[in-house]
C-alpha cells in the first residue's frame, strides 16, 4: 500500500477546502464534546454519590425497626419502636466478626447556650459510632463505652451546629443545655458536608444512646442498630445470622414477615448508584445522538466531495491510482475529519465541564476512558461514515469520470 | 512505415513484442445501452512500432475515442487481443490495469485535467504518487522538475494552473504524462482547447519528443493537426479506413520560427 503518499493527498485535500472541513468537522467537535462533558457530569454525580455511600462508613450493615403491618398499614423503616437495647447486645454477642455496633436514638430538638439557640438533630448512639462511620473528631476527645455506660451528661457536636452557637469560640469543655439538661461537650467533630438526600450531616449533636433516651426522647426503643463487620467477605452471612437472631428474640413465627429491615451498606449503594448510573446513560445517549448526526454529516460532504471530484478521481485512475487508492485516499479525509473533530471535541468537552463545575458548581469527572473511547469512536464513525462516499469513489467507471462535467 | 526504428529500453517480454509496443489483434468493443447494441469498433488489428507519432483520426463516432480508451488500458476489448509491450492486456483487471497505465502510458487530454488549486510540480509528480517505487520528496520534486523544464516550464513549477495559460497548463499535463517514462503518450485532442498558435507549440513539443524517441499515439480530428505526425490511421464505423505514413510531416518548430511572435520559452 502506498498510504503515506495517499494520506498527503488526503490532507491537501481538506485544506483545499478549510471552511467546508472546519464545518464538516464541528459536527463531530459538538458530538464528541456533548459525549465528553455529558458522561462527565454523570459521572461526577455518580462519584458524588459513592463518596457519600462510603462515608456512611466501611462493611456497614444497618438494622432499621419497623416495616411491620399492623391492620394492614405498613410503617417505613424506625415507624414501630420493635428494636430494642438487648437485641443489640444480642447481636454484639452472638454474630461472629462484628467489630462495632451502635444503637442509634434519633429526635429533634431546640438546644441552647448562653444567649444562643439553635434546632438541630440530636443522634443518640454508642461509643463504636465514630468508628463505625469513619468520622474523626476535629478537635476535642469522643465520649466512652463508660460514659455510655453510665449515661453521663457528654456530647461531641458538628461544625455547623457548633458554628451557629459558639461563632469562633471554641466550644469544648462549653456547656450546652438540651431540653433544660446540661450536657458538657467534649469535642467537635470533623466536617462531613452534605448526605446524598442533602441533609446537612454537620448539623448534629452526638451524645451516648443512653443519655439520649433518658434526658431527650424519652423511649425505651433503638430507631436502628449500626454493626460494622471487620471482614467484608462475612456481611452477606452476617446479614442473615442478624436475621434469624432478631426473628428469634422477637418470636416470629415462620411465615410471617420481619418486624425490622437489614440493609447492607452495598445495598444502599447500589440503588443510590443505579439512579445516577441511569442518569449518566441518558446524557450520554443523547451526546451520542448528536455525535451521529456529526457522522451523517461527514458523509454527506464526502459524497459531495466524491462527485465534486469526480473528475479527479478520473485522473488519478488515468495516472495509475487502483481503486484502493481512491479508497483510502477518501477514508483518510473523513478519519481525519471525524478524528482531529474529536480531539478538539475533547478539549471542549473537558473545557465544558471544567465550566460547569466551576461556575453551576456540578460535580464532574472526565476519566481517562472516557477520553479514549470518545476518540476512538469518533475514528470510528468516521471510518462508518466514510467507507460508503469512498467505495462509491473507487467504483467510479475512470472512463466517465474522466468525461463528468 | 516511417516509425523509427530505436533499441528497445526494455528487452522483450514476450516473442510477440517484435519492436511494436503496441499491436492490436482483431479487436471488438460492444455496448450496451437498453435494447441497443452498439457495436463502436469491429474488429481492428493494428501495430504500432516503437518511436512512431500517430495521428489517429475520424469523425465523431467513427470508435476513435473507443480504440483509444482502449489502448489507454482505461478499457478491455469485448473480444480481440491487445499486447501492450509485448504482454497481452486485454484480459487484466482493474488492478492491474492501474499499474499498466502508471508505468507504461502517459495521458494528455483535451482539457487537461491538472488538479486545481495545485502546483504544478505537484500536477506532475501525480503519477509518482501512484508507483510501485518509492521515491522521497526531494527525488520526486527532482524528477518533476527536470520534466517540466524538458516542455518548457522551468520557472513555474509553484504556479497553479488558474495562473498558467492553457498551452501551459498542456504542456504540465505532458510533464505528468511523460514522469514515468512512459511507452506510449496517448493525447486525445490535445490542442482541441487551444488556439492554433499555441497548437502548434504543443505539436512542438510532441515532435520533440518524438525524436527522442517517444511514441505518440494522438487522437485528432483536424486534418492540420494530423499533418504533424508521421502517420494517419483514419477510422470509420468502427473500422480502420486508411493508414498511411506522412511523407513530409509538417515541422512545428520551424512554423513557429516563421511565425510573428517568437516569445517561445523552448
Amino acid at each position: 500500500m502506498r498510504v503515506a503518499p495517499t494520506f498527503n493527498v488526503a490532507l491537501r485535500a481538506l485544506r483545499r477546502n478549510k471552511m467546508r472541513s472546519v464545518l464538516t468537522a464541528l459536527g463531530i467537535i459538538i458530538g464528541v464534546g456533548a459525549v465528553i462533558a455529558m458522561v462527565g457530569i454523570g459521572n461526577g454525580a455518580k462519584a458524588q454519590v459513592e463518596a457519600q455511600i462510603a462515608s456512611l462508613g466501611e462493611n456497614v450493615i444497618l438494622i432499621f425497626s419497623g416495616s411491620t403491618t399492623s391492620s394492614g398499614i405498613r410503617t417505613g423503616w424506625g415507624g414501630a419502636g420493635t428494636l430494642k437495647i438487648e437485641d443489640a447486645e444480642a447481636i454484639r454477642r452472638e454474630v461472629p466478626g462484628v467489630i462495632g455496633v451502635s444503637e442509634e436514638v434519633v429526635s429533634t430538638t431546640q438546644v441552647a447556650a448562653g444567649n444562643q439557640n439553635w434546632f438541630t438533630r440530636i443522634f443518640g448512639e454508642s461509643a463504636d459510632y465514630f468508628d463505625i462511620r469513619q468520622w474523626p473528631l476535629a478537635d476535642g476527645t469522643p465520649f466512652t463505652a463508660q460514659d455510655v455506660r453510665s449515661a453521663n451528661k457528654v456530647c461531641v457536636i458538628g461544625r455547623t451546629t457548633a458554628t451557629q452557637i459558639y461563632g469562633n469560640e471554641n466550644p469544648i469543655g462549653q456547656i450546652l443545655r438540651i431540653k433544660n439538661v446540661p450536657f458538657t461537650i467534649t469535642g467537635v467533630l470533623t466536617p462531613k458536608g452534605l448526605s446524598p438526600q442533602g441533609v446537612d450531616q454537620d448539623d448534629i449533636v452526638v451524645m451516648p444512646f443512653t443519655s439520649a433516651m433518658k434526658r431527650v426522647t424519652g423511649g425505651t426503643t433503638l430507631r436502628n442498630i449500626n454493626v460494622q463487620m471487620g471482614d467484608p467477605a462475612q456481611i452477606t452471612a452476617a446479614q442473615q445470622q442478624i436475621i434469624s437472631l432478631l426473628r428469634q428474640r422477637h418470636n416470629i413465627r415462620p411465615g410471617r414477615d420481619d418486624d425490622f429491615t437489614v440493609r447492607t451498606q452495598q445495598e444502599i449503594a447500589e440503588t443510590a448508584t443505579a439512579t445516577s448510573r441511569v442518569m449518566t446513560v441518558l446524557l450520554g445517549a443523547i451526546a451520542g445522538v448528536s455525535l451521529l448526526v456529526g457522522g451523517i454529516g461527514i458523509m454527506n460532504i464526502m459524497l459531495v466531495s466524491v462527485t465534486e471530484r469526480t473528475r479527479e478521481i478520473g485522473v488519478r485512475m488515468a495516472v495509475g491510482a487502483r481503486g484502493n487508492d481512491i479508497l483510502t485516499q477518501f477514508l483518510i479525509e473523513a478519519v481525519t475529519l471525524s478524528s482531529v473533530g474529536g480531539l478538539i471535541g475533547i478539549i471542549c468537552g473537558i473545557g465544558a465541564s471544567s465550566l460547569l463545575s466551576i461556575y453551576a458548581h456540578w460535580p464532574t469527572l472526565i476519566s481517562v476512558a472516557s477520553i479514549a473511547i470518545a476518540f476512538l469512536f469518533s475514528a470510528a464513525v468516521g471510518v462508518f461514515f466514510g467507507f460508503y462516499p469512498a467505495r462509491k469513489a473507487a467504483a467510479l467507471d475512470p472512463i466517465e469520470a474522466l468525461r463528468y462535467e | 512505415m516511417s516509425g523509427i526504428a530505436l533499441g528497445d529500453r526494455d528487452p522483450p517480454e514476450t516473442n510477440m513484442n517484435n519492436g511494436a509496443p503496441v499491436r492490436l489483434i482483431d479487436v471488438h468493443k460492444f455496448y450496451r445501452t437498453g435494447e441497443m447494441e452498439v457495436r463502436a469498433v469491429r474488429g481492428v488489428s493494428l501495430e504500432i512500432k516503437r518511436g512512431e507519432f500517430v495521428a489517429l483520426m475520424g469523425a465523431s463516432g467513427s470508435g476513435k475515442s473507443t480504440l483509444m480508451n482502449i489502448l489507454g488500458c482505461l478499457d478491455r476489448p469485448s473480444a480481440g487481443n491487445y499486447f501492450l509491450d509485448g504482454a497481452d492486456v486485454s484480459g487484466l483487471n482493474r488492478d492491474q490495469l492501474a499499474d499498466i497505465r502508471n508505468r507504461k502510458i502517459g495521458f494528455v487530454f483535451q482539457n487537461f485535467n491538472l488538479l486545481p488549486r495545485t502546483s504544478a510540480r505537484e500536477n506532475a509528480e501525480l503519477p509518482l504518487v501512484y508507483s510501485a517505487q518509492h521515491l522521497s520528496h526531494a527525488q520526486l520534486r527532482q524528477k518533476a522538475d527536470r520534466v517540466l523544464s524538458a516542455v518548457g516550464l522551468a520557472g513555474r513549477e509553484d504556479h497553479h494552473p488558474s495562473q498558467l495559460s492553457g498551452g501551459q497548463q498542456q504542456r504540465v499535463a505532458i510533464a505528468r504524462a511523460l514522469i514515468n517514462e512512459p511507452e506510449i503518450l496517448l493525447a486525445d485532442e490535445p490542442t482541441g482547447n487551444l488556439d492554433s498558435r499555441t497548437s502548434i507549440e504543443i505539436m512542438a513539443i510532441f515532435q520533440q519528443l518524438n525524436e527522442r524517441g517517444i511514441t505518440i499515439i494522438m487522437v485528432t480530428h483536424e486534418q492540420d493537426i494530423a499533418a504533424y505526425a508521421r502517420r494517419n490511421v483514419i477510422m470509420r464505423d468502427g473500422l480502420i479506413l486508411d493508414d498511411h505514413a506522412v511523407l513530409q510531416p509538417a515541422n512545428a518548430t520551424e512554423q513557429l520560427q516563421h511565425a510573428p511572435e517568437t516569445d517561445l520559452p523552448m
